[in-house]
């Protein structure tokens, strides 16, 4: 028993980290007042660029620089569309997402042709802060990312509510109209926004192929972009939220695994549902009080 | 001469709508200007313009002397020019505090005490009395309104703009603000004064320019005008006031409140105890501060907020807590207290006017255009509205939007009429058009109950008049006795007067 709990809560933590970095990215993004629903895409762009740089160089912290910079480029490009153009952020978000995933599949091509072996790479190792003590040791044997992505949750929390960046940024979201008038520059601190957003959506796409896997398959993200964006509405908005959707997410992702394995006469295919089953009875539970940035959705113009 | 603003031949179009052509206008150092017209003159266009939320198609703006392009609120922060515009443009979710600092936090980091600090100095500086810690969501409109005034002092204006900034305040909070605009004038500041009451301009300008259909008609000392002279140069004519003939007792009971209690957003009481009944053609004015439970008053007639405790009968009907739609099905029309609020922007004139009773409109769930355009048509003519069916409601000047409001409230003949201030922001002509709208209904039978910060209003039009403090009423009047001071005296809680006197 003691053995499967430990087992359990080390595998929540390896499966909340993605979840935790791309809601805290798409957190920026709507807090802006911009739906990106681009994440799926840019997380796959996130896996596919890392894994591609990290061995083509050798290093996996350039392939994670890497990733973050792509990101970045995914969040100006969304910003392009919806800030500058205005254009639907749902269909823009979309676009994003085929765009990303096609771009990433053809470089792969390109880059590794067809091989009968899957190229793969030697993964970050892990830490482990507690050594051989019981318990503990093995429940925190994770891998740096891991670390960073839970310590970005106050960090982003700080930046949000005791910073003027957070300032502007919440007031940008909220009434765009105001922040203008205020003398904040609206467009300025969307494409920030939308930046920083699409780094953090990458560092979790990145996760799966520089840690996780060490290689990069096509189905490597499967659909934890969209968990993230339901995550992101349990969470209403706010950091410390992410951080408990994500590991709840997380919990019930790795429990389903483990009840897989205990060979229950039941179709895998329940068990594969049941995270997101929860999902959306959190989703019920904690929406009715959920409080949307007010200028989600609305591209903002001057006459 | 040296000005510190100049305006110079300032054209702009919307569309086909030329709002400013070839307008001058400037401002001196330690002067308070006026700026006068009808709705839709162009005075908010100007101003917007001078602020950088527009831009001018032609002309050119001069500051101290030197050509300036204006791209934004930022440049225009940068040369010292501040705005409180027509519509709050706060931040609701945030405090006090942050609406005020925004854009001027100082450094990467907050230090959320020293801002905090530093925004009370401000406002004690400038004797503006304001809830530092307090979410602007859960504030009055007044108090939004000394939010807005002092977030521009906040940025170093020394040209401050302020469109309207009376429409939402009482008579002792008008006193005030004037009091902090006089110091402003003596400090050298250069302040623009929009407003459509010319007894204010007459009290507090130094000039007045007068714009009418988008062009200049003059700039005149106040020393060498008169009230007479103005209204002649916004309107063309000489107007009246409206007055409401010989009070009266109305006829049957049509709404009747007793003992009813509510709570605010917050929770906290906000109606405590309100019994009245107001009846068939007559007027009953609902007086008091705002933020002392009218905004509360008017949603639960609304079916908006359900009372805690207390009955609300409509035609001897129990409605209480009864939803929106049952309301407007016992054929209560309003009038509510947000315009923007009460209409849906980006639909237009015509959807909007029928919005509150589509099923008139449908066939087998379709909408009948032909019929909806015909009676848009109609009450666009009854009303003299100025726009077509099909302009978005959005674009619409304040008192177009309330004369659609009013046309929608009152097309189906209500036996209950609630509204809440119904001139706020409107010229001396829409104001007169819509008091005497509503003393017709009055002479129609309707039960009317209106709320409103304007004394002059509620005692041009009131037959009886409730006073608000704090959540209760202090005290109903006859419109006859009640004299300005002693509505003053109630609306403050220095008085009560017991219910049964009138
Ligand atoms: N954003 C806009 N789009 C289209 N038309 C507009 C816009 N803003 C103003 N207008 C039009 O320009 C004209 C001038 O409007 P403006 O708001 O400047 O009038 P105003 O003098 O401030 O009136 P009020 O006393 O009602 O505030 C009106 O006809 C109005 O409908
Ligand atoms: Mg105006």
């Amino acid at each position: 028993m003691e053995a499967f709990l430990v087992g359990l809560i080390a595998a929540t933590l390896r499966v909340a980290t993605p979840l935790i970095l791309g809601t805290l990215g798409e957190l920026f993004s709507e807090r802006s007042g911009i739906l990106n629903l681009g994440i799926e895409g840019t997380m796959f762009l996130g896996a596919f660029t890392g894994f591609a740089v990290a061995y083509l160089t050798g290093s996996l912290w350039l392939g994670l620089l890497a990733a973050v910079l792509a990101g970045m480029l995914a969040g100006l490009l969304m910003g392009l569309f919806t800030v500058t153009l205005g254009v639907n952020q749902h269909v823009s978000g979309l676009g994003i997402t085929l765009l990303m995933t096609g771009i990433s599949l053809f470089l792969y091509r390109v880059i590794f042709g067809e091989r009968s072996v899957q190229p793969s790479i030697p993964t970050f190792p892990k830490v482990s802060p507690f050594g051989d003590t019981p318990v503990l040791g093995p429940i925190f044997e994770q891998y740096l990312l891991t670390y960073i992505a839970i310590a970005l949750v106050p960090l982003v929390w700080w930046l949000l509510y005791r910073t003027s960046f957070g300032l502007r940024l919440r007031a940008v979201g909220e009434n765009p109209e105001a922040a203008d008038a205020a003398g904040v520059n609206v467009f300025r601190i969307r494409y920030i926004a939308l930046a920083i957003g699409g780094g953090l959506m990458a560092a979790g796409g990145a996760f799966l192929s520089l840690a996780q896997l060490g290689s990069f398959i096509f189905g490597i993200i499967a659909g934890r972009g969209w968990v993230c964006i339901a995550l992101i509405i349990f969470a209403n908005w706010i950091p410390s939220r992410v951080l408990w959707g994500a590991l709840l997410f997380g919990g019930v992702s790795a429990l389903q695994l483990r009840l897989q394995a205990t060979g229950a006469q039941l179709p895998y295919e329940l068990f594969l549902a049941l995270p997101y089953l929860v999902t959306i009875l959190a989703l019920v539970l904690a929406g009715r009080s959920a409080a949307a940035p007010a200028a989600l959705l609305k591209p903002y113009r001057r006459e | 001469m040296n000005f510190i603003v100049e305006m110079q031949g300032i054209t702009k179009r919307f569309g086909v709508v030329e709002a400013n052509q070839g307008i001058d206008f400037d401002l001196k150092p330690g002067e308070i200007h006026a700026l006068l017209g009808e709705n839709g003159a162009g005075k908010t266009t100007l101003m917007r313009i001078l602020y950088g939320l527009y831009r001018a198609d032609e002309g050119e703006i001069r500051v101290a002397g030197k050509p300036v392009v204006i791209h934004s609120p930022k440049d225009a922060i940068g040369l010292g020019i501040g705005m409180v515009t027509q519509h709050f443009t706060l931040v609701p979710p945030l405090s006090v505090v942050e609406n005020v600092a925004l854009g001027q936090e100082g450094a990467v980091t907050l230090d959320l005490d020293q801002m905090r600090q530093r925004v009370v100095d401000a406002a004690k500086r400038f004797g503006i009395e304001i809830k530092p810690d307090a979410l602007v969501r859960h504030l009055s409109v007044g108090e939004r309104q000394r939010v807005e005034i002092l977030k521009s002092l906040y940025r170093n204006a020394r040209v401050l703009i302020l469109d309207e900034p009376t429409a939402v305040l009482v008579p002792q909070e008008v006193e005030a603000l004037f009091q902090t605009l006089n110091k402003l004038r003596e400090s050298g500041m250069a302040l623009v004064f929009i407003s459509h009451k010319l007894n204010e301009v007459m009290e507090l300008c130094d000039r007045i320019t007068v714009l009418r259909d988008g062009k200049k008609i003059g700039t005149v000392l106040r020393g060498e005008t008169n009230e007479a002279e103005l209204a002649r140069m916004m309107v063309g004519r000489e107007t009246f006031g409206v007055v409401r003939p010989a009070e009266r007792r109305g006829g049957e009971v049509r709404l009747k409140l007793d003992k009813v209690n509510a709570l605010d957003k917050k929770g906290l009481p906000a109606l405590k105890n309100i019994s009245l009944e107001v009846r068939a053609g007559e007027i009953l004015g609902i007086a008091g501060i705002s933020g002392n439970g009218q905004s509360e008053l008017a949603q639960v007639l609304s079916g908006m907020l359900k009372p805690v405790s207390g009955t609300v009968w409509v035609d001897g009907k129990d409605m209480t807590g009864a939803s929106p739609a049952d309301f407007a099905a016992a054929n209560i029309g309003r009038v509510p207290e947000d315009r923007h609020s009460g209409v849906v922007g980006d639909l237009s004139v015509a959807e909007n006017l029928v919005l509150e009773h589509l099923e008139e409109f449908s066939r087998n769930g379709m909408m009948d255009y032909a019929s909806v355009q015909k009676f848009a048509q109609k009450m666009i003519e009854d009303f003299q509205i100025k726009a077509r069916p099909q302009d978005p409601i959005r674009t619409l000047s304040g008192g177009n939007m309330q004369k659609v409001l009013l046309a929608r409230a009152l097309a189906h003949k209500p036996r209950v009429l609630i509204v809440a201030h119904p001139t706020r922001g409107l010229d001396i002509g829409a104001t007169d058009y819509v008091r005497s709208k509503l003393l017709e209904q009055r002479e129609a039978g309707t039960a009317i109950l209106m709320i409103s910060e304007d004394l002059d209003e509620i005692l041009a039009l009131s037959d009886r008049i409730a006073v608000m403090y704090e959540g209760r009423i202090v005290g109903i009047v006859s419109g006859r006795r009640a004299t300005p001071e002693v509505l003053g005296m109630m609306m403050s809680g220095a008085l009560e007067v017991d219910y049964a006197e009138a």
